[in-house]
């Protein structure tokens, strides 16, 4: 053979070789489904959702699962969703659905959800965060969180304060912290304030003293408010007047977990629900956690609310996207609706040594809610008692909506305003405020 | 004095003229095929498809994606300069612009002359030069990543941090570092220098390696000393590789966006944010779809501005270069 023939056969079988590793999954007859698992879980963790996984293949001999690390980050989410590297379930909190829906940026699986037994007993405002304007449900609701505040009930005890009778009051916040900082030399209270999580965090404090970040048509940015110059100067004052904040102004979601977990930090407000992440990625020991409702200051005060929704992927064909719906109604949905599932799914977390209990809210009622909790009351192992501060008072708090337009934009602007005011000590607040005020309306302008 | 060379004509550079030139332009696809100039086509083709695939059509795509309103998912809209404006009436356009400038001035006053003085001390060190030579290289093999979590644990602000604690020594500090607006790019621009430097020495070495050492032998004779040796030999010398570094740290600065991002995403107060860092949270901080026209425009203005900048420097020192 001619060695220009022996190239060329060379280089087709090489091209061939390269197209054979890139294609699609094994042609089984069966339909594959990569789905979402939360990345960087201990192995017990993992080895609950594998146990998951195949109980469901079991049941479905013909979908293949595959699972996929993923987590929902404002800009991890916008590079695969652009690249077409999302799981095929996958999952969005509350505030992206109707964008996504109205954008056509995740799959209509309207007409499978329709099928479902209890798709009318969601709660109407739950639903509606996965719904379009017509009322079909294109993603599912799988899990409810009102804002808390997380304490470490040992860095409390270490000050002399009284971990079973955590603050009710900012300004007990702001003594416990101090306190906390004196005696520990650890932060007494942390503040997120990086990656929109500042903005997130910021309106749930305006929220809890009564303001909003917006008007109720969602049309005019109401950021210069007595509420968050009231928000800004207790952030300031721990800070600036206590030194109770600790040396780090530029945590995350991420990286104020860690700290937390590894008892660096006295306080700080996050999600009710963020114990199970804390307890499987942070390695979080449950001795130390403490969790309580926060204090709602003013007329219209409450907390704010949030959730999650399991999306499907807009580049499914629709055998995937019915197999999709079948394993968001068993992962996600039937441990809420089915005693069978609840305790499949319970015992499996708990042979595995993973949390169960942990609070959430309810998608549907509160009766369905504390009906599922009974179900498993015999495997719940996280220390409840330790979060009854919570758990007492949240179903009583109103559940305030994340601000519907613009959001990440307007969290944002929101994390300037957080970071000027707890590193630059000069800071002109009343310029900042209304600087920001007119970033976020211009924002939302340009959303609108 | 005359040699004769027997070799044909176009074996050698020299002897190969214009007419050889036309000769070969003459030649038809047939006679080039038949003559085996598809073998080098061949060799050519698994290149020229990587270039296409990851760097041709890329750029084409992101010029195309420049004048469009898309998200990726759904079918594009064009926007004619829609874009372009938008990001021109960016308020924070210009403090990216200039804390880009910012970081690309301490990155010259800091980390031009680091790696040139290194390299004059590296190579007047006689023995265990190859052990300098490494350990100054060695930042640049450690991953960027780690590098940069390494230097985070080093600008712990607290007074335990590791370089608060040395400044403590000597009555300094503690700073902030990274959660102090004033402070933050310039600990940027320090680590940067320190995981840069490596490869800029060994360029300086290999170069000073070229400089006929007659010249120093000669300037001794003359009574010369260190500096005037640096000044009137060394630095001449190595004018061509002088020029070439500083311009590709420029377009590197200029494109500054590992250290922002990983460090500080910006902050505090945007005090860090760059145009890079700005291009990506055009594209991918909105959860509900990135402005990809937008941050493709600013990608372009960004190539643009640094190619007629390139173009004018090089235009502005050739006399400098080919004296």
């Amino acid at each position: 053979m001619k060695p220009s023939r022996i190239i060329a056969a060379t280089t087709a079988a090489a091209l061939a070789a390269l197209g054979a590793a890139c294609s699609d999954e094994p042609d089984d007859g069966r339909v594959h489904l990569a789905v979402a698992m939360d990345p960087g879980l201990e192995q017990g963790a993992i080895d609950a959702f594998n146990e998951r996984i195949a109980q469901f293949e079991d049941a479905n001999p013909d979908i293949d699962i595959e699972a996929q690390e993923y987590n929902w980050t404002a800009s991890t989410f916008t590079a695969q969703l652009a690249g077409g590297t999302l799981p095929d379930v996958f999952t969005i909190p509350f505030t992206d659905g109707r964008g996504l829906i109205e954008r056509g940026q995740i799959a209509d699986i309207s007409s499978l959800t329709d099928e479902l037994p209890y798709v009318d007993d969601f709660n109407p405002n739950v639903a509606a965060a996965g719904s379009d304007a017509e009322g079909g449900l294109w993603a599912v609701p799988t899990a409810a969180y009102g804002q808390g505040l997380h304490y470490n009930r040992t860095l409390f005890e270490d000050a002399g304060l009284d971990p079973d009778a955590p603050p009710q009051t900012w300004d007990e916040i702001r003594e416990a912290a101090d306190a906390i900082s004196e005696a520990t030399g650890e932060t007494g209270y942390a503040q997120m304030t990086n990656g929109n999580t500042g903005g997130w965090i910021l309106t749930t404090m305006v929220y809890a003293l009564g303001g909003r970040t917006e008007s109720a048509d969602g049309g005019t940015a109401t950021i210069d408010t007595p509420q968050m110059r009231e928000a800004v100067d207790l952030l300031r004052d721990m800070r600036w007047e206590d030194g109770s904040m600790g040396d780090d102004f530029l945590y995350d979601w991420g990286t104020v977990n860690q700290d937390f977990a590894s008892g660096r930090i006295g306080m700080y407000i996050s999600g009710g629900d963020v114990f199970t992440p804390l307890f499987t990625q942070n390695d979080l020991d449950p001795a130390d956690y403490g969790l309580t409702a926060l204090p709602l200051d003013g007329a219209d005060s409450g907390v704010l609310g949030g959730g999650t929704l399991a999306a499907v992927s807009p580049n499914t064909e629709a055998d995937e996207q019915a197999a999709a719906v079948e394993w968001i109604d068993f992962y996600y949905m039937e441990k809420l609706t089915d005693q069978d599932a609840a305790v499949a799914d319970a015992e499996a977390l708990a042979d595995s040594g993973q949390p169960v209990g942990a609070p959430q809210l309810p998608v549907f009622d509160r009766a369905t809610y504390e009906q599922s909790l009974e179900w498993v009351d015999e495997y719940v192992n996280v220390p409840v008692e330790q979060m009854t501060p919570y758990t007492e008072l949240i179903f009583d708090q109103p559940l305030l909506p994340e601000p519907a337009t613009a959001t990440q934009e307007v969290y944002a602007v929101l994390d300037t305003v957080v970071q000027t005011a707890l590193t630059d000590e000069g800071a002109d607040i009343d310029a900042l405020l209304a600087q920001a005020e007119t970033d976020a309306q211009a924002a939302m302008d340009a959303a609108a | 004095m005359t040699t004769t060379d027997t070799r044909p004509a176009g074996v050698t550079g020299a002897r190969t003229g214009p007419r050889d030139a036309a000769r070969r332009g003459r030649r038809g696809p047939a006679s080039w095929f038949r003559g085996g100039g598809h073998h080098s086509l061949v060799f050519l083709l698994p290149l020229l498809i990587v270039f296409a695939v990851f760097s041709w059509i890329p750029i084409g795509r992101a010029v195309l994606m420049s004048f469009q309103a898309t998200n990726l998912v759904t079918d594009p809209t064009f926007v004619g300069l829609d874009n372009f404006q938008a990001v021109l009436a960016d308020p924070l356009l210009w403090t990216a612009v200039k804390n880009t400038c910012y970081f690309a001035l301490l990155a010259l006053l800091f980390g031009y002359p680091v790696p040139l003085v290194a390299a004059l001390l590296m190579s007047e060190v006689r023995r265990a030069r190859g052990l300098f030579s490494a350990l100054a290289y060695l930042p640049v093999v450690v991953p960027p990543v780690v590098a940069v979590l390494l230097w985070k644990f080093f600008y712990d602000a607290g007074p335990d941090g590791v370089f608060n604690t040395l400044l403590g020594h000597i009555g300094l500090g503690p700073l902030a570092w990274l959660q102090d607006a004033d402070i933050a790019m310039p600990a940027l621009v320090l680590e940067a220098t320190w995981a840069a430097a490596g490869g800029t020495i060994i360029i300086y070495l290999a170069a000073l390696t070229g400089v006929d050492s007659s010249l120093y032998e000669a300037a001794e004779i003359d009574g010369a000393g260190i500096w005037h040796k640096i000044w009137h030999i060394t630095l001449p010398q190595l004018r061509g590789v002088l020029l070439i570094t500083f311009i590709l740290q420029i377009i590197g600065t200029a494109q500054v966006f590992l250290e922002p991002f990983l460090f500080t995403d910006g902050g505090p107060a945007n005090s860090t944010v760059t145009v890079l860092l700005l291009i990506y949270r055009y594209a991918f901080t909105n959860s509900l779809g990135g402005d990809y026209g937008g941050a493709t425009a600013l990608s372009l203005m960004l190539a643009v501005v640094l190619a007629l900048f390139s173009a004018l420097y090089f235009r502005l020192t050739r006399s400098w270069s080919s004296s």
